[in-house]
């Protein structure tokens, strides 16, 4: 029995959701094969060899497969899914873009978001933005899942997994044009151990600076609520909730944000929850550990100083 | 152009739902319901591609419940022009509906299905990815700006990162984020209106696909409660607090 999963990165480097979806996979238990389809990925391919638990790394390299996208990697991994049982991905933009397309091919279901492995073939998964947690028997010969990563913890670095080439190229039909990413000094939501973020309070994208001071103060990541991006303060990228990021830091402090029920899907896994807000009521304070009912643009200042 | 759009009946986004007594299933009755909202984003985006001479015909699909009909006719008051409700009581999995809905598009041959990137119930992400392989269409996911330029799309996606631009050819299928369009609220003539637009029922064999059981839901269990929290009076209480108490700083 082997498990295939599928590398989250840019090229660049590796996105540590990989090795927390490789231990999804050690949970699920039998040999572990990291699939990288990338193009000048070399530092991609020395991280991954690096993460424990992983038997081989599979490299795809071709310009055909720059930019991830998702019809010729699903063509790729359906190509090589007869040696697999299990085929893994981050339920990142990526993963999700990819893996129910390989579902088709193979003419299985998929499973979403899976936070738990109770068997083989048995997962549990979130369903009404994580109101309820579904546990569903997989009765298809092969198991495709996305996986939240936030939901397990990252294997080790003190592997070394032989490398092996995947010559065979499929091409991509669709066409790339552009794109602006986020550039940004601070850790990546997904990754980081303290999140802040701003809400609709905030009133302005130029206030969520006093939310930055704060984030750089601690070394955390910036985020934001669904109103905070629908009203243009800040970019998509910075989203928490049930169609944004998941995030499951030790600290997650929510600034002017109410509480909305899919704003709360995405951070209440969080190991400590801050809620800063000037209404009693929001229903964010049902589930902060430490409410503070305050003016934000006097309370985030004050606090940052003394931290 | 043709455009097709699959929607779905669900539970009202505002709804908080509850596991039933049984662990079976989230209970849903007697709950408020709603056409998805990602979907209605996708109507939205059909309608304004008519308005702009883009769209010739907006063809809107579900598969559901006789009373997903409901959701069929707000599409229609929002603008679709007419209706196809693939009748079933039983919960399908993605898979099973992206089959019916490629049978549906191989009758209709729509040059773009649009359709939400997720419901907001089963949170799957799943249908849109699954019909555009089936169908043998390009895909473009989390779309948040759509331009039809000749006989290719231009999509602007919501990726992790940032945004990412793409084209594909069309016939094509697009899934939508949230930043695509806001709703506009059907008027009482067009939900009048609607009323008699055509709408054709067909079952899942008058559509010739067969299904299978790809899974077994064998519990649904309420999330764990957090540990209710305090009240803090001040700010350096709440410092204090982070430091000594939580040790999270």
């Amino acid at each position: 029995m082997a498990i295939l999963v599928l590398a989250e990165h840019d090229n660049a480097s590796l996105k540590l959701d990989t090795a927390k979806v490789v231990a999804c996979g050690q949970a699920i238990g039998g040999d572990i094969d990291v699939l990288i389809a990338g193009h000048e990925c070399a530092a991609v391919v020395d991280a991954a060899k690096q993460l424990t638990g992983v038997r081989r790394v599979l490299v795809a390299q071709s310009a055909q497969y720059a930019h991830g996208f998702a019809d010729n990697v699903a063509q790729l991994i359906v190509d090589i899914a007869g040696d697999y049982e299990h085929i893994l991905a981050a339920a990142t933009s990526q993963g999700k873009d990819t893996l129910p397309r390989v579902s088709a091919l193979l003419d299985v279901a998929q499973l979403s978001e899976v936070v738990e492995v109770v068997s083989a073939d048995t997962f549990v998964r979130p369903i009404y933005a994580g109101n309820a947690l579904a546990t569903v028997q997989s009765h298809d010969a092969k198991k495709v899942l996305t996986v939240r990563a936030s939901a397990f913890d990252a294997v080790a670095n003190d592997g070394a997994a032989d490398v092996v080439a995947l010559d065979k190229v499929f091409d991509s039909v669709t066409q790339f044009v552009s794109q602006s990413l986020s550039k940004s000094e601070r850790p990546e939501l997904s990754a980081a151990s303290v999140v802040v973020s701003g809400g609709r309070g905030l009133g302005s994208g130029e206030n969520f600076a006093i939310l930055e001071k704060l984030a750089d103060k601690l070394g955390g990541a910036l985020g934001a609520s669904r109103a905070a991006v629908d009203a243009g303060f800040v970019s998509n990228d910075l989203q928490v909730g049930q169609t944004g990021k998941i995030v499951a830091p030790d600290l997650y402090i929510a600034v002017g944000i109410s509480g909305a029920i899919q704003h709360l899907a995405g951070m209440k896994d969080s190991k400590v929850i801050v809620a800063i807000n000037k209404d009693p009521e929001a229903p964010i304070f049902q589930i902060a550990d430490y409410g503070l009912e305050a003016d934000l643009f006097e309370a985030v200042p004050e606090l940052t100083d003394l931290l | 152009m043709k455009v097709l759009v699959p929607v779905k009946r669900v539970v009202d986004a505002n709804v908080k739902v509850r596991v039933n007594a049984d662990n079976t299933d989230v209970d849903t009755a007697n709950l408020k319901m709603a056409i998805n909202p990602f979907c209605e984003i996708a109507v939205e985006e059909a309608v304004r591609l008519k308005e702009a001479g883009v769209a010739s015909e907006i063809v809107v699909v579900t598969v559901g419940p006789k009373a997903a009909q409901e959701q069929l006719r707000t599409a229609m008051a929002l603008g679709a022009d007419r209706g196809i409700h693939i009748q079933t009581e039983e919960a399908l999995v993605p898979l099973s509906i992206a089959k019916l809905l490629n049978a549906v598009q191989e009758k209709e041959q729509a040059q773009l299905i649009i359709l939400g990137k997720q419901t907001i119930d089963g949170d799957n992400n799943q249908t849109g990815q699954m019909l555009s392989a089936l169908a043998n269409m390009p895909q473009a996911t989390f779309a948040s700006e759509v331009k039809v330029e000749g006989d290719s799309l231009a999509v602007t996606r919501e990726v992790d990162g940032g945004l990412q631009s793409v084209t594909v050819s069309l016939p094509a299928v697009v899934t939508v984020d949230l930043r695509l369009n806001e709703p506009r609220y059907a008027k009482l003539p067009n939900i009048m209106k609607a009323k008699r637009k055509p709408l054709e029922t067909l079952s899942i064999d008058d559509l010739g696909v067969s299904l299978k059981q790809h899974q077994t839901v064998l519990k649904v269990t309420p999330p764990a409660e957090r540990k209710a929290g305090i009240m803090v009076a001040s700010v350096a209480e709440l410092a204090d607090k982070l430091k000594n108490e939580a040790k999270v700083i």
